[in-house]
This record gives structure tokens, sequence and C-alpha cells, in this order.
């Protein structure tokens, strides 16, 4: 018999090598000769496996948003959930007993518990933000310094430094900004509270700068030596070249690295669980505060919580709206890789 | 070339971030060594914890470490190597499956790590373990239904699943495409040149991305908060039911819970140096075989 490949492979092998003039259809050129031949039967299952195992990822993602889904929407019919928490008090402002005006807060312990999320989406921004205004900058020059200013040997040395950073479990980075950054912040700038925004972002920017680092490098790398050469030969200086050539050329990358890591950012659970102070203060402005975030939150409190209570759903709630946040900038970040390797195949 | 003041500047100005990251890394690195390094011992390595956590060694949380990372590797690199095959050597790049995989890949590598810690307790323990013990057990009292070594590593194996893919896929890439036409030429079938010629030639990449992704497991703790870690364990685990101590949680908690974290600072610096050298020499491993590997391939 001949062999049995698989129905992918099948339809699609021509397509994986479009680019050249002769392709190689061996399941057709071979079927005279391979009657001699029987597959051994563990060769065929093994290609089943394979291929239902490739499953795998996309079963993994659906499996994610509908168990933790499936802990949350009951809050949507659920009486008991109705009697504690009114599903409008999740997001709007409300006048509790004891305030003069509407107020955000997040009081789960409280009597009656409140639990408003826009404190911890807050917080989450803020962190977020500022470790960005930090690692962008950071991320882009040291992209850019290694691509165009630096050495061959420091380009050696530097990238596996790099990846030695992203190697640091974000635990050690937590324990390091908690431990050594927090008190010489304070002691540094004087800050009111020890744990603060500050010191949280300090330490997520470390998480930050490889994620960066790495795709910008890669964005500015692809960017066409021929676009250098023209404008040098054009007669521009080697900044210009850099902040008006290359720079431009490569910018849906190193958006895509500034997109993917807010990602990572907000995503980030034990540093900021470790290093921000975890108070859910709704403030706006001031960053010297402590503030509580959204992975934080559910990394303190579910622990605390009695499976299907009103606070372990508004818990996976926060879990469902964190997972959308993070896919949709995901998407957005690939989108940006994807024009960038297409601009950039078109013009060379 | 000539420069100008303005190029100097743009240089300067891009160094010193160059500059500044270096000098935090050796800064973390530095106070890490410094304080940590003088807490180790045979004893701290060997014994266990003491009541207050403080005192005796760590090693229910090496253990713990160790065989959490090792069976996150046996349940989750499988599958990741199969996917990674199917992607470079069967689906077509056009094809709507590699596609959909392919998004499913890249948006499982930005799942927020507590995302997947939720996800554990959600389908692993409640939905699995609940099922098991409702079928199988009579017992009130949770069986499978719990925090345990088994749930924890599983959901740490789907979270460095996309690590495994992606880094698998790269290394089978650089696989040259003339051998597997030589090998389809010589009227081997697909898979007969995938097992013999293409793996072969792509193992060093491989080995390379898989220990990257068990390093990465290792070090992971938002996951495992309500997956199995334990504060405190005075025995080892023993059974996939057993929860379990971990060097990263066991740093969480104890600067973060512990009543005196003064007195607790030495220990934690021991542990953490430990946590880092255990991941850093993984790192340091893969670095090596990548190195040997690519100089293999070179005619």
């Amino acid at each position: 018999m001949t062999e049995q490949v698989l129905d992918a492979g099948e339809h699609h092998a021509p397509a994986a090598n479009s680019g050249r003039r002769i392709t190689v259809r061996p399941h057709r050129a071979r079927s005279g000769l391979a009657s001699s031949f029987k597959t051994p039967l563990w060769h065929r299952v093994a290609e089943r496996t394979i291929a239902v195992l490739a499953l795998a990822a996309i079963a993994a993602i659906a499996l994610i948003f509908i168990f933790i889904a499936r802990e949350a929407v009951p809050m949507f019919w659920e009486v008991e959930f109705a009697e504690e928490v009114e599903i409008r008090d999740l997001f709007f402002a409300k006048e509790w007993n004891g305030y003069d005006e509407p107020v955000f807060i997040w009081q789960p312990v409280g009597e009656p518990a409140k639990f408003n999320v826009v404190p911890l989406f807050v917080g989450s921004l803020k962190v977020t933000l500022l470790a960005m205004l930090m690692s962008v900058p950071l991320g882009i020059g040291c992209a850019m310094f290694i691509a165009l200013y630096a050495p061959r040997a420091v380009r050696e040395v530097v990238k596996p430094v790099i990846e030695l950073l992203a190697g640091i479990p974000s635990v050690v980075l937590g324990f390091f900004a908690l431990m050594v950054l927090a008190s010489w912040a304070q002691a540094t700038f004087g800050f009111h509270f020890r744990l603060n925004a500050v010191v949280a972002a300090i330490g997520l920017a470390l998480t930050i700068v490889p994620v960066i680092f790495t795709i910008a490098e890669d964005a500015i790398q692809s960017v066409p030596q021929t676009l250098n050469e023209a404008a040098l030969a054009l007669g521009a200086r080697k900044y210009q070249v850099a902040l008006r050539v290359v720079l431009p050329a490569a910018l849906p990358g190193i958006a895509a690295g500034v997109v993917l890591g807010f990602g990572r950012a907000i995503g980030e659970t034990m540093i900021v669980l470790m290093a921000s102070g975890n108070a859910a203060i709704m403030e706006l402005f001031d960053f010297t505060t402590s503030v509580r975030t959204v992975t934080a939150t559910i990394a303190a409190e579910l622990g605390e919580v009695a499976q299907g209570d009103a606070h372990w759903r508004v818990l996976f709630l926060l879990g469902v709206m964190l997972f959308a946040v993070t896919f949709v900038l995901n998407i957005v970040g690939d989108l940006a890789i994807q024009r960038l390797q297409k601009k950039l195949t078109a013009e060379s | 070339m000539r420069h100008t003041k303005k190029d100097w500047l743009l240089a300067g100005l891009t160094g010193i971030s160059l500059a500044v990251i270096l000098l935090l890394l050796a800064v973390l690195l530095g106070q890490i060594v410094w304080h940590g390094a003088p807490v180790i011992s045979a004893e701290f390595l060997t014994e266990k914890p003491g009541a207050d956590m403080i005192s005796g060694g760590i090693w229910p949380a090496i253990y713990g470490t160790v065989f959490m990372t090792l069976l996150m590797t046996l349940a989750g690199v499988p599958v990741g190597i199969a996917t990674a095959i199917f992607l470079s050597e069967y689906a077509s790049p056009r094809s709507r499956i590699a596609k959909l995989v392919r998004i499913a890949v890249n948006n499982l590598a930005g799942v927020p790590s507590i995302v997947f810690g939720l996800f554990g307790l959600g389908f692993f323990i409640i939905f699995v373990g609940g099922s098991m013990d409702a079928l199988f057990y009579d017992d009130p009292r949770p069986v499978w239904g719990k925090p345990s070594i088994l749930w924890a590593s599983l959901t740490l194996a789907v979270l460095t699943l996309p690590v495994v893919i992606v880094t698998t896929e790269e290394a089978l890439r650089t696989v040259p495409r003339e051998l597997r036409d030589a090998s389809l030429a010589l009227g081997a079938t697909r898979f007969q040149t995938v097992y013999k010629i293409v793996l072969p030639n792509a193992k060093g990449g491989i080995l390379t991305g898989v220990i990257l992704a068990v390093s990465r497991g290792a070090g992971e703790v938002a996951p495992i908060i309500f997956c199995g870690a334990a504060n405190f364990l005075p025995y080892l685990p023993t059974d996939l039911r057993d929860m379990f101590m971990h060097l990263g949680y066991h740093v969480y908690a104890l600067a973060t819970q512990s009543p005196n974290v003064d007195a607790a600072r030495p220990t934690l610096f021991g542990t953490v140096l430990v946590l880092l050298v255990l991941t850093f020499s993984l790192n340091l491993l893969a670095v090596i075989i990548r190195a040997r590997s690519r100089a293999a391939l070179r005619p």
C-alpha cells in the first residue's frame, strides 16, 4: 500500500516551497515503487498523534477562557450573589452609607462588602504606564545602541546578558524591589510610603526591557542595509540615517514590542504583589502612594475565599477581564509584526 | 565617516540606557550573591525548615521545585514538540489550521501567569479533580479535587507550552530544506524523514528550547499559589496528590507574610540565591548546547 500522509501535508505540501520552480511531490512520484514497502503501523499512529496534539494550544486557549468564565458568570443569575452585590456597583461609583458623595471602593471584607473594580484597574494602569515610561526609552535605546553603534564584540556579550535578565524569575525581581530598591528609593526620593507605584514600576521595568529590546533589536536589524546605504550615499549623517531612515522603517516592529511589553506588564503578578504596597486607593495622579493592581488582588485574595462566594465570582471576573485585555493586546502586537514583515519584504 | 556632535549625542544617549540596565542587573545579582552566599551551607541545602520557617534549611523547597519541574516537563514537552513538528513539517503555512494554531500559541504566550493560576484552579482542581472524586469516591472529603503537585505541574505545563513550541519550531527550521528533499527523493516517507533526518539534526536546538522553557516554568510562582504550593510542609511530597514547597513561593511567603522580616532576611537571600542558581544553570546549559549544535550544523 502507499504511505498515508497527513491530510494537511498531502494537500499543501507543494505550497510550502512556493518560492521555488521545482517542487517535490514524493507521494505521487513514488507510488509505483512504494507498493513493495509497507509503512509500519506505529508511523501512522505517530502521525495521527502529532496532528491531535497540535491542537492542544487551541484547546488550551479555549479551556482557559471557558473555565475562568464558568466561575464568574453565575453572578448574573445567582440569587445569593444578587443579595450581596449589585452588578452595577462593580463598575460605577456609589454613595455608600457614611460617604457624602459617590465613590469607587474595593473593600471586600467591609460590611457591606464593596467590590468596585475601577480602583484596581486604575492601580494596574498606573503601575504599567509608569513602568512603560521607564522601559520604552531604555529598551529602544539599548536596541539602537546594539544595532547601530556597538562593536560586534559588545553585541555578542550584551545580547546574552539581556537574555539573562529575561530569565530571572519575577519573584526574584519582586524580592529585589521589596528588599533593596524600596529602601534605596525611600532614602533617595523621600517617599512617604516605602512601597509604592514607583518602586513596583522600577521592578516591572526590569521584566519589560528585555521584551522591548529583543523585538526592537530584531526590527532594526531587519531593515534592509540598502536603505541605510542609500541614505548615506545621499550625504546623510549617521544620526540622520538612524533617526529618519532606520527608526521609521522599524517602527511597526518597535510598536509591536511596546504593545507586547504593555501586555506583559499589566499581567505581571509577583512584582506588584510584593512591591506595590497593595492598598486599594483611588488616586489618579499621585504615583508615590501605594497601589493595588488587578493581578495582585487575585493572587492575594483568592486563597482566603470560599468557592462560589460573591467575592470568588468577582475575582474570577477580574481574571476574565485581564484575559480579554491581554488577548486584544497580543492580537494587535502580532498584526503590527506581520505588517512590518510585509512592508519590508515589499521594499527590498 | 566624520561624526558630528549630534552623532555622539545619539550614541551617548543610547549607550547610557544600556549602561543603566547593566548597572541595575549588576546591583541585583551583586546584592543577592553578597547577602546570599554566606547563608549557603550543607545544612541549609539539606535540612528541613524549623517551625518558624526562618531557622533550618530549605531542602523540601528544593525537592518540591525539582519534582514539580520534572512532572511539568514530562507533561508539556512532548505536546509542544509534536505541535512544532506539525507546524513545521506537515501543515502548510497557509492552511487555516496552522494559522489557528499559531494564533493560539502566540496568545497563550501572552496570557498573564495569574490567569493560568485561575485556570488551574477552575479547570484541573475543580472540574477534573472534582469530577474524578464524584465518579470514583463516595468520601465527601476531596481526594483529587484539591491543590496538589500534579495540578500545579500540569498548569505550568500549559504555561510553558508556547515556549517549547516556538523554540522547537525555530530549531526545525534551521535544518536545511535540501536534507528533507534528499530523504524524500530516496523514497522515505514524510514521517521517516522527520524521524530519521529532521529530528536528529535539530536535536540541539530542540533541547535548548526545552531547557529554556523548563527554566521559565521552574521560577513561576503566581500560577501555583492556589494550585498546590504550600507555605510550610514538614514532609516531602511522595504522592501526586500531595502539596509541596517551592523555592519561589517560599521567597514570596517569607518576604510578605513573615512576622519578622528582618530576622528572615538571611534565609530569604539564601533561598533567592539557590533559585537563581537553579534557573541560571539551566539557562547556561541551554546556551552551551545551542553553541555546540550551531557549530555542528556548520559544514
